[in-house]
């Protein structure tokens, strides 16, 4: 789950990572007051949960008053599009206003999860403020990894190795490894994914400071988190997305117009790829999950009924934990209940699954039944071509 | 002969009162699995479909000479499970649960690099010898006894699509492992592999895998160095939009890496036969494996 700037910042704040003083708000008249408390020049940031920001006209620096009221204006409300948003955007609804600070160097850090080696990897580089994966393919050299076993948690070596690693000045290495220290505790109590700072700024007089954060903490460690879930943003949701996990299911919104339910997410990716191979496109992701009931499978329905590009559906099965019969009943029901406009392509096997066709057959409802999975992306590729 | 798990293998079930724990073990047994002890904390002393429960995996294991474990417990409490499953020393541990906090495998991970246990999962399916043995969720009845194919997967239900494509065409299984679908997990394709070129029963190998991570192209490299068996591959995710999660924490596609092309391009130069079109994946065992 990824947490706005000024979110990250309160957090970095409370574990001793230092931020620029500042503020937030919603209006006008709020940012203007935020600015006469800080003094000038502020820095007027969108609140979006995408980078990119600043080249897409969603950070301003403000040098006067009517500069504040100018970008405040400019910002507020705006669809901010930036390269990790897409062209459709996202509506700016919170600014940060930020006491300006005198930059003497720009750094990068961040902490990531590293799957392979199953440590916690520090990734710095001496190149700060711009796009570190542009960094990477320009000067992969300076590209700074640490991998920290999180048994042993960060030690002296690892900040060293940092340290070094980006030319980082000795008078600056004492309140840089508290900065990075405090950083790695705080990624590791808040089961973090991801927490990254670009830039870290060297101030003119000479403090270690986060101008930017970005933070994702891992969903599934938010039973253990209650306040960074009361920062969960849902302006920021795709709302079919949402709904869809309102009912446990995982659902991903695409361009064709297949519309495809399927329980396993392997096999739900592997349905998507055959329909496209069958000439057609899918409409979305839709995994209803090893435990999916009747109901889940009514919602499912539901949720791509509601999408208006569908023209044609196809309902692939394996029954494990899921079984064909509660899958009928599920497909039964729904259809019943919101009326079945559209073609239904079902394939099914595994558990229980002469009781589900049977549940299907005698239920009266004209679906088309497949033999195979080769046979369903065929049937439903021919109806929507 | 088969790999890791055969009639002989003692299986408790730590998270066996609940409901999904009471379901998959009345499965397992019906399946003809030794399931020879549960573990629910507080529930010692009770029986479940006539298997004893104890409070905790050491008790369980003394009085019952288990050697693997199945976990179904919800995700807050399964890193815990999974250690303690470690520490008393069970051989094979396989866990079902799906939503582990990755700072808890991580943990689980570098406690497995010291310990002997060898764990599968979790957000798996589990790993069945057909005929023999079940430790996991998957249908039993799909499955068909005697090999020659081994399967390894990183997939649950597209796994029991595969399997159920072997037996249509007629070809049995040794061994079908799914090593689950976290970026941090325990068995890896790479040790399946090597078990599976190692068992003389085992002619040949169906490895799936998916967008997210290089786990496929490490294993490619391996099985072009050693591997003395047809392996046929799949990949699934060629349609994924990158950047999203696709269902498995593990499967997405993030700043170029971990494409389905990239896999499937290692596969080919590692010389497996890649399958690239899921219908006829049975059909192409049979051509590549007959």
């Amino acid at each position: 789950m990824k947490i706005h700037e000024y979110q990250a910042k309160e957090l970095f704040r409370k574990y001793k990572v230092p931020t620029p003083e500042g503020g937030v708000s919603d209006s006008v008249a709020g940012i203007k007051d935020i600015a006469v408390g800080l003094g000038l020049p502020v820095a007027v940031k969108a609140q979006i949960h995408a980078g990119g920001r600043g080249k897409g006209g969603g950070v301003k620096l403000a040098r006067t008053d009517d500069e504040v009221s100018a970008a405040a204006d400019a910002i507020l409300g705006m669809t901010l599009v930036t390269k990790q948003t897409g062209p459709e955007g996202r509506v700016v609804r919170k600014v940060l206003v930020e006491k300006g600070v005198g930059i003497q160097k720009e750094l990068y850090l961040s902490i990531i999860p590293d799957r392979e080696t199953a440590c916690i990897t520090i990734v710095a580089s001496q190149d700060g403020g711009m796009d570190i994966e542009d960094v990477a393919a320009k000067s992969p050299e300076r590209i700074i990894k640490v991998p920290v076993n999180p048994v042993t948690g960060i030690q002296g070596y690892h900040l060293r190795q940092v340290m070094f690693g980006i030319e980082l000045e000795k008078p600056l290495m004492k309140e840089f490894s508290a900065v990075l220290k405090n950083l790695y505790n705080l990624f590791v109590d808040y089961d973090c994914s991801m927490v990254e700072i670009n830039p870290l700024i060297v101030t003119d007089d000479n403090r270690v400071v986060a101008l930017d954060a970005k933070m994702d903490i891992d969903s599934n460690a938010l039973f253990r988190h209650p306040d960074v879930k009361e920062m969960h943003d849902p302006n920021e949701d795709d709302p079919t997305e949402m709904e869809a996990a309102k009912y446990g299911l995982n659902y991903i919104n695409l361009d064709g117009n297949v519309g495809n339910m399927v329980n396993g997410a392997g096999l739900a990716m592997a349905t998507m790829d055959i329909i496209k191979q069958a000439g057609a496109e899918p409409a979305n992701f839709l995994d209803v999950g090893g435990g999916a009931d009747a109901e889940m499978v009514e919602n499912g329905f539901r949720l791509i009924l509601s999408d208006s590009k569908v023209k044609g559906i196809l309902i692939n099965i394996f029954g494990g934990i899921l079984r064909c019969d509660v899958l009928a009943q599920g497909v039964v029901q729904a259809a019943k209940k919101i009326g079945l406009s559209l073609p239904v392509v079902v394939r099914m096997e595994g558990t229980n699954v002469e009781e589900g066709r049977r549940i299907l057959a005698d239920s009266g409802l004209e679906l088309i039944n497949a033999i195979d999975l080769a046979d369903a992306a065929k049937k439903v590729a021919g109806i929507v071509a | 002969m088969s790999i890791l798990v055969n009639s002989q293998t003692r299986v408790l079930v730590q998270g066996i009162t609940g409901k999904e724990g009471q379901f998959h073990t009345q499965q397992c047994i019906a399946y003809g699995t030794q399931v020879v002890a549960g573990v629910t904390p507080g529930k010692g002393g009770q029986l479940m479909d006539g298997v004893p429960v104890f409070n905790t995996v050491r008790e369980a294991k003394e009085q019952t000479g288990a050697n693997a474990s199945m976990i179904l417990v919800p995700p807050p409490f399964a890193a815990d499970a999974i250690l303690e499953a470690i520490d008393a020393e069970v051989d094979l541990v396989v866990c079902i649960t799906e939503g582990i906090p990755v700072m808890d495998m991580l943990k689980v991970k570098n406690y497995l690099a010291i310990k002997n246990t060898r764990l599968i999962g979790p957000n798996c399916p589990g790993i069945i010898t057909p005929g023999e043995c079940k430790i996991g969720i998957m249908p039993g009845p799909i499955h068909t006894p005697g090999g020659p194919v081994g399967v390894v997967s990183r997939s649950g239900t597209l796994t029991y699509e595969v399997v159920h494509q072997l037996t249509e065409v007629g070809l049995g299984q040794t061994t079908c492992i799914g090593i689950g679908g976290d970026p941090v997990n325990g068995t890896g394709f790479l040790d399946c592999l090597k078990a599976f070129n190692e068992d003389p029963d085992t002619e040949a190998v169906v490895m799936v895998g998916e967008i997210g991570g290089n786990a496929e192209e490490q294993a490619s490299a391996w099985i072009k160095a050693n591997m003395k068996k047809p392996v046929v591959g799949f990949i699934a995710g060629l349609t994924a939009p990158p950047g999203r999660r696709m269902g498995h924490a593990g499967a997405i596609v993030s700043g170029g890496q971990g494409t389905a092309e990239a896999k499937i391009k290692a596969m080919q130069e590692a010389g497996l036969h890649v399958c690239e079109d899921l219908g006829s994946l049975g059909k192409l065992c049979k051509d590549v494996f007959v």
